[in-house]
């Protein structure tokens, strides 16, 4: 090989570098300004001051010069004899929590039916198991309000089956209704991660283990619930993690002050200018809260883009 | 029972040894393996049911006749056009939002999508920290709890980039780097099952970069390319947490908005449900229209379907 050509070689890589790099570019920059920026800005506020004329919040843009003033009166907040935001906080893991499971106890057997036993009609199926996808989050929710009012078909069919003897007042602040309204809003996303990951499973390791003696139930256990574990966990975080953030779930099927939810506090903490920093504080902390699932999440989704290659 | 029955029996016709057949003539149904799984389906069936059907029933009390939201009282447009103080069409306000919403929709999919199919590329072979640091980034950001990356906009436009008031601007830059990952994940899957073989052929030939770029690369990418396009579109109709922050006057406040405004404050009618069946239309027409186009892009191609092409559109 010639000089020439090998300097022509290098030449040409470099040029693709940056070739590639201005691809990138512009995505970069607009991440930085627009999603790496923002986090610093919410820092700034959270570590800043208020503002004691204005009683608006004063960002603070020198780390260095960060207090934790925010950050103590959102920990009395969270802890202690005054403290509001705790039982709130506590309320939204036991929501999120139920709801998971519930909504993971209701979407496994749907999304395994599909994947191994649909047949010729696993595309109708999928279509069916998609559809509410594209229903927007607000039309599912008014659904269910027109559904769950005192006059509604769900307490006459409730009231014609004599379960109750009057109409229950579904939207005046009951968890089950919060709980249940999670499990109907997240559902699609955690069936659909989990149909992904069943499908995937090579139907030849089910068969061996029929072949190896196991029956269906063990097959089920042995074998296929191992394989899904993955799409489990992955599909659970991918709900659970915006029900964390949720705060319109609870105020259209219910807005009382009783099933409120961490969302609930931050989004309210955001409309008084006085409250603004201990709103950033608390979604600070929120994050913080959140980030080891968070975490989790990525490294495994790019684990298996790596092993896809 | 008689299921049971069915299956068994090619078993023992086709075999006359009596042992085996014998046995699974006699195979309880539960023991049986070929059974069909009647209370797995009929549990799927119920999922569905319970999925679909309230979302229906909304859509048929937008034709309500009258104001109430669970009795029928007769069949009626009127509450899309024909008043102009309650039917959607005509209502300044609820119009107003039907605009923005598409507004907003097509502003953010004509950003987002240039910006992500670029920047998956570049990542895709620009093969360095920087690149792998921001792929972890778009992943995070596809992770993270809507309320906190809208709290962050939110201060954003509030405290540092005051020039850009709360409004139009803010939601279509809030939405654009909030549906960023869509085009970003879906076109670096895209690049990593396409593999490099294509444009080794390219370049083998005599093509120059761009030209492999723009000549192989770009039309092997459309499909993802327009996948993700339907995706953020369907997306923004749908958002609710970015634009509800980021919105500052009744003009500004797309469907999403002004039907969660308008339920909280308990006066909820058909008209709310005329407006969330627009929505409904809306997202439809994109998917279905995303479904076909795609498989008439993917057709020929190997391992296309239309499954592949359900799954592909619906991001999976």
């Amino acid at each position: 090989m010639s000089v020439e050509s090998r300097q022509g070689r290098w030449a040409d890589r470099m040029q693709g570098r940056w070739v590639w790099a201005g691809f990138a570019l512009p995505g970069i920059l607009w991440l930085i300004f627009l999603f790496i920026v923002p986090f610093y800005v919410v820092l700034s506020i959270a570590g800043g001051e208020l503002n004691a004329i204005f009683q608006s919040p004063e960002p603070i843009w020198n780390p260095l010069q960060w207090t934790g003033a925010n950050f103590v009166a959102v920990f009395h907040d969270l802890v202690g004899q005054t403290a509001f935001v705790g039982p709130i906080f506590l309320r939204t893991v036991v929501y999120v929590a139920v709801a998971s499971v519930l909504s993971l106890l209701i979407a496994y057997p749907a999304a395994y039916f599909v994947a191994r036993y649909a047949g010729r009609r696993k595309v109708l199926f999928l279509v069916l198991l998609i559809a509410p996808f594209w229903v927007s989050y607000m039309m599912r929710m008014l659904a269910w309000i027109g559904l769950l009012q005192t006059s509604g078909y769900i307490n006459r069919a409730l009231l014609d089956l004599g379960l109750i003897s009057q109409p229950v007042n579904w939207l005046g602040g009951k968890p089950m209704t919060i709980i249940l309204g999670l499990v109907y809003g997240y559902i699609p996303y955690l069936i659909l991660v989990l149909y992904a990951g069943l499908d995937r499973i090579d139907q030849r390791l089910l068969e061996a283990g029929r072949d190896l003696g196991l029956n269906r139930a063990r097959t089920f256990w042995r074998v296929t619930l191992p394989l899904s574990r993955q799409a489990i966990l992955t599909g659970m975080l991918i709900t659970a993690l915006p029900m964390v953030g949720d705060y319109f779930t609870n105020q259209m099927l219910s807005g009382a002050p009783s099933t409120a939810m961490i969302g609930n506090v931050i989004n309210s903490q955001l409309n008084t200018a006085s409250q603004q920093s201990k709103g950033a504080a608390l979604s600070v902390l929120l994050l913080v809260f959140l980030l080891v699932p968070m975490l989790y999440y990525v490294v495994q989704t790019q684990r298996a883009s790596r092993e896809a290659y | 029972m008689a299921v049971a029955a069915d299956v068994a029996e090619p078993m023992s016709a086709s075999g006359d040894v009596p042992g085996p057949a014998v046995r699974s003539r006699r195979l309880r149904p539960w023991k049986n393996p070929w059974r069909r799984p009647w209370i797995l389906e009929g549990f799927t069936w119920l999922y569905l049911v319970w999925s679909i059907l309230p979302i229906v029933v909304a859509v048929i009390f937008s034709f309500n006749a009258g104001k109430s939201q669970s009795v029928w009282q007769g069949f009626s447009t009127r509450w899309y056009w024909g008043n102009p103080l309650t039917s959607v069409f005509e209502n300044p306000q609820l119009r107003q939002s039907i605009i923005q919403t598409f507004r907003l929709s097509v502003l953010t999919t004509i950003i987002a999508v240039p910006l992500g199919v670029a920047f998956a590329i570049g990542i895709n072979r620009w093969r360095t920290r920087t690149a792998t640091t921001f792929n972890f980034v778009v992943v995070f950001s596809y992770v993270i709890p809507e309320l906190i990356f809208a709290v962050a906009m939110f201060f954003l436009f509030t405290q540092l980039f005051t020039s850009i008031h709360l409004g139009t601007a803010a939601e279509v830059l809030g939405l654009a780097t909030w549906n960023f990952s869509w085009p970003a994940i879906i076109v670096l899957a895209r690049l990593v099952s396409i593999g490099p073989s294509y444009e080794e052929a390219a370049a083998d030939l005599g093509a120059s970069r761009l030209q492999t770029i723009f000549r192989v690369l770009l039309p092997l990418l459309m499909p993802a390319v327009f996948a993700s396009a339907v995706l953020v579109f369907a997306s923004v109709v749908d958002d609710f947490v970015v634009v509800d922050l980021l919105s500052s006057t009744a003009n500004t406040q797309p469907m999403s908005v002004l039907i969660y405004s308008s339920t909280r404050g308990g006066n909820s009618g058909p008209a709310l449900n005329a407006l969330a069946t627009i929505m409904l239309v809306f997202s439809f027409v994109v998917a279905i229209f995303g479904l076909v186009a795609y498989r008439w892009m993917t057709r020929g191609e190997r391992g296309s379907s239309r499954q592949e092409a359900l799954t592909t559109i619906t991001g999976m």
